[in-house]
């Protein structure tokens, strides 16, 4: 297996460049580096897959060795061996044991903490034994010289029996000399360091003749595992299980045999080439920091004046830039329509639009979000953070990790569920990723704050404490609560698929690298436009058309009867417009709607007014306020002061206020609770691969909105 | 209502922290047949003997923790629990039921 030459078919060459692209996989254990180096080869020339089957992301891209010689690089995730612990790990061997040699990895580049040879040494020696072609890249030196760890390069390259190449990703140091390397043919190692020990060689033997393969260590692991392995058809783990029991085959005791063995083959190894010439006299200075970040008082204090920032962020800083993409999208829209017509420009310009403008609103808070989680994590943060969290978590059915997306659910359940990507164990992902859209989203506060100022008066307690402002953070409370309350339910209800870990490696404080930081804001922000997006846009135009279409000729009567009501009443050019545009949405399919789900929400105390609301608001829970506007003839551009006169001068059918708090506050709490967040639903069924998982929480959250919603109407009202 | 319901959680809750930490007592007082990382105090040191838990076992040496080498324990959480230990020079984070089934010597 060379690097440079790959028997390809000629008709799949894309580039005229007559040198085949080389494939080349980056593998290495967490917090080696691996990002940083993956991100020095390949710049802005990232795609971002799916590996099939997983959810984690699948990264390549394009770098260029020599200017004639390109090659793909994959990067796979972080792994401390080739025996997967998550279910995300398992990319690795999906993609190294494929059967098909060509979709195999010409060569992997093997990163290492150089500050900590020994353990980041056991993932090459298994790979080795595999006889892949492999580079390793020693990264970290600098670190390694600080912490006095001197290691012999060329012994070290004599031992192993592959070239090693010293470098600092971060820096970019090495980069040069390690595209050299791999743009030249290179061969598997000579070396062996684990031999398959003599009570398994007949499974061993048996495995390499049934299934055609010449290496003795790849056949161990079809043995240690083939139910995860993609390629192996049910005849054929059947056939293996059956041989494993007949030959007393003992997964777990070998797994263990081996890593020990290992360990001390690295041991001798390491032995004449690493030198600890400094003894570490002082405590480090990461053990000092954490003494204080982690701190019962301090260190809990600290996170939440940190949440404070973010949320501050999320919030304030975001708003800015949204205001402008609002702005900007009502002007092209604007422009559009001064200059053309029909209902074609107005699919254009109110059903796509207008959709994609609901897609790129949400880009700044996603941007400013992922820029603090990426810091935090990037410092060595967010480890502190699931450290000190962890066991409040776990009393709930959650983990330390679910800290993150629970906090970035109040940005956007989108990201947030994304994020949920971290936590290893199923049964605890599943849970976090099912209580995320409870915690209160910013969707939710256009519709909080019309609601609010509508029924709560403006209040200051104490001069600045905002009545207001208290019922609002009530709502986030409630929200959180029921998030946690949920995910305790689950706990009950759900069955663990594998155990939950907790064991993980704690990172030295490091100064964030800013490169990272951006492709990581990049990266999440073109997720969501992609994943999200598309779903979006499309239900927008489907609910744009049930809103500005109705059965027969009813549009035409509607406005036949707004206008002469109008004249009746007097009204001005724009109120009657507004007259029109509200009895259109009455007639249309949309209106039909409302009026048919009507005895279904008159317990909680809406009308059919209400009932369109419910549905257009279906796909973001924002355009509740838009709808509210159209359907009781506010008309667009009106702020919320506007609205809310408005609304406080509708009456019902006794010519009392309609607005009573019984019905906001009913309100309040469904829009707390329901899911009502198509793009939620969207990335929940990308996260978790299947439709019951969004189903569940559909049916669960709507459930659950119906009934509170149903009790706070009957007790206010 | 709601009030009630919470504060019974709360209860709960901080009932089964205690409970938890009389459980530590119990096994500390009386249970001295072998050590095992839990029961290190902060900076103080032991030598790996033998991982009891089979399944946990194959993660712990993967990240290090090989019967022979020297952990120490480094520090607990707020709540006693997870704790750091230092192996191999570098620092690990893990919950005090899985740094119950690292025994020293």
């Amino acid at each position: 297996m060379a690097v440079t030459i790959e028997a390809e078919a000629p008709e799949a060459k894309k580039v005229p460049v007559h040198q085949p692209v080389a494939r080349i996989a980056l593998i290495g254990n967490p917090n080696s580096g691996k990002t940083s180096l993956f991100n020095q080869l390949t710049g802005l020339n990232q795609k971002v897959g799916n590996f099939p089957g997983v959810t984690v992301d699948k990264k390549t891209g394009i770098s260029h060795l020599t200017p004639q010689l390109k090659a793909q690089i994959i990067d796979l995730p972080g792994s401390y061996s080739l025996y997967p612990k998550s279910l995300d790990e398992r990319v690795i061997i999906d993609l190294l044991y494929d059967p098909v040699l060509k979709n195999r990895p010409d060569l992997v580049i093997v990163t290492a903490d150089a500050s900590n040879l020994k353990r980041n040494l056991l993932l090459f020696t298994q790979l080795a034994d595999l006889r892949i072609p492999a580079v390793l890249a020693l990264n970290m030196m600098d670190v390694a010289e600080t912490e006095g760890v001197k290691i012999d390069i060329e012994a070290l390259q004599r031992d192993l029996g592959v070239p090693v190449i010293p470098m600092n990703a971060r820096k970019g140091i090495g980069i040069a000399a390690l595209k050299i390397l791999v743009s030249q043919q290179l061969s598997a190692t000579e070396v062996a360091f684990f031999e398959v020990p003599a009570n398994l060689r007949p499974t061993v033997e048996q495995i390499k003749e049934r299934f055609s393969l010449n290496n003795d260590y790849l056949a161990l692991h079809y043995a240690h595992q083939y139910k995860h392995l993609r390629f192996l058809s049910e005849e054929d783990k059947v056939w293996v299980a059956q041989l494993l029991e007949a030959q007393g085959f003992r997964s777990t005791t070998e797994q263990a045999n081996e890593t020990i063995a290992r360990y001390v083959r690295i041991n001798e190894v390491l032995l004449d080439v690493v030198r600890v010439e400094k003894a570490k006299e002082e405590e480090k200075f990461s053990n000092k920091l954490d003494q204080i970040l982690t701190h019962r008082v301090y260190g809990y204090l600290i996170f939440m004046g940190l949440l404070f920032l973010v949320f501050q962020a999320v919030f304030a800083w975001a708003s800015y830039p949204m205001d402008l993409i609002d702005e900007g999208i009502a002007a092209l829209n604007g422009l559009i329509q001064e200059n053309f017509s029909g209902p074609l420009i107005n699919l254009l310009t109110e059903g796509v639009i207008a959709g994609l403008g609901g897609v790129l609103i949400f880009i700044p808070q996603i941007a400013i979000l992922f820029a603090f989680i990426a810091i935090l994590e990037e410092t060595g943060y967010m480890a502190r953070v699931t450290f000190m969290m962890d066991k409040i978590m776990r009393k709930f059915g959650l983990n330390g990790k679910s800290v993150v997306p629970l906090i970035s659910g109040v940005a956007c359940a989108v990201p947030a569920v994304m994020s949920a990507r971290t936590i290893e164990n199923w049964k605890d992902r599943m849970i976090t990723i099912f209580v995320t859209p409870l915690m209160s989203c910013s969707a939710r506060i256009p519709v909080y704050t019309v609601l609010i100022a509508l029924v709560v008066p403006e209040v200051y307690y104490f001069g600045f404490m905002n009545l207001q402002g208290i019922v609002l953070m009530g709502l986030y409370l409630l929200g959180f609560l029921s998030a946690i309350l949920s995910a305790l339910l689950l706990k009950v209800l759900l069955k663990a698929r594998e155990r939950s870990y907790f064991i993980m490696e704690f990172p030295v404080y490091r100064m964030p690298r800013w490169k990272n930081v951006g492709l990581t804001i990049f990266e999440k922000s073109k997720a969501f436009v992609m994943e999200a997006g598309k779903i979006i846009v499309a239900v927008s135009i489907i609910l744009w058309v049930m809103a500005s279409y109705g059965p027969g000729d009813s549009f035409e009567r509607a406005e036949e009867r707004a206008v002469a009501e109008a004249e009746v009443k007097g009204l001005g050019e724009e109120q009657t417009d507004n007259l029109i545009a509200s009895y259109q949405l009455e007639s249309s399919y949309a209106g039909k709607f409302g009026q048919a789900i009507e005895p279904a929400i008159r317990p909680l105390g809406y009308d059919w007014k209400i009932g369109i609301a419910l549905l257009t608001s279906f796909a973001a829970r924002e355009v509740f306020v838009g709808t509210i506007s159209t359907i009781y003839s506010i008309g667009e551009e009106e702020n919320v002061t506007t609205i809310k006169d408005k609304l406080m001068s509708e009456k019902d059918a006794d010519g009392n206020p309609f607005f009573t708090p019984a019905r906001a506050f009913s309100l309040l709490i469904f829009y707390a609770f329901a899911m009502q967040c198509i793009s939620t639903l969207a990335i929940v069924r990308r996260e978790t691969k299947s439709w019951t998982w969004p189903l569940a929480q559909l049916v669960y959250m709507t459930g659950l909105a119906y009934v509170s919603a149903f009790a706070v109407f009957q007790l206010m009202s | 209502m709601q009030y009630r319901g919470t504060a019974c959680i709360l209860q709960l809750f901080i009932n089964s922290l205690n409970k938890r930490r009389e459980i530590v007592r119990n096994r500390t007082e009386e249970s001295q047949q072998q050590k095992s990382v839990r029961d290190l105090r902060i900076g103080e040191s032991g030598e790996i003997s033998s991982l009891n838990d089979p399944e946990m076992a194959l993660k712990l040496l993967e990240m290090g923790c090989i019967p022979g080498a020297e952990v120490k324990l480094n520090s607990k959480a707020p709540f006693g629990d997870p704790v750091t230990i230092i192996v191999n020079d570098y620092t690990l984070s893990l919950r005090l039921d899985e740094a119950e089934t690292i025994l020293l010597k």
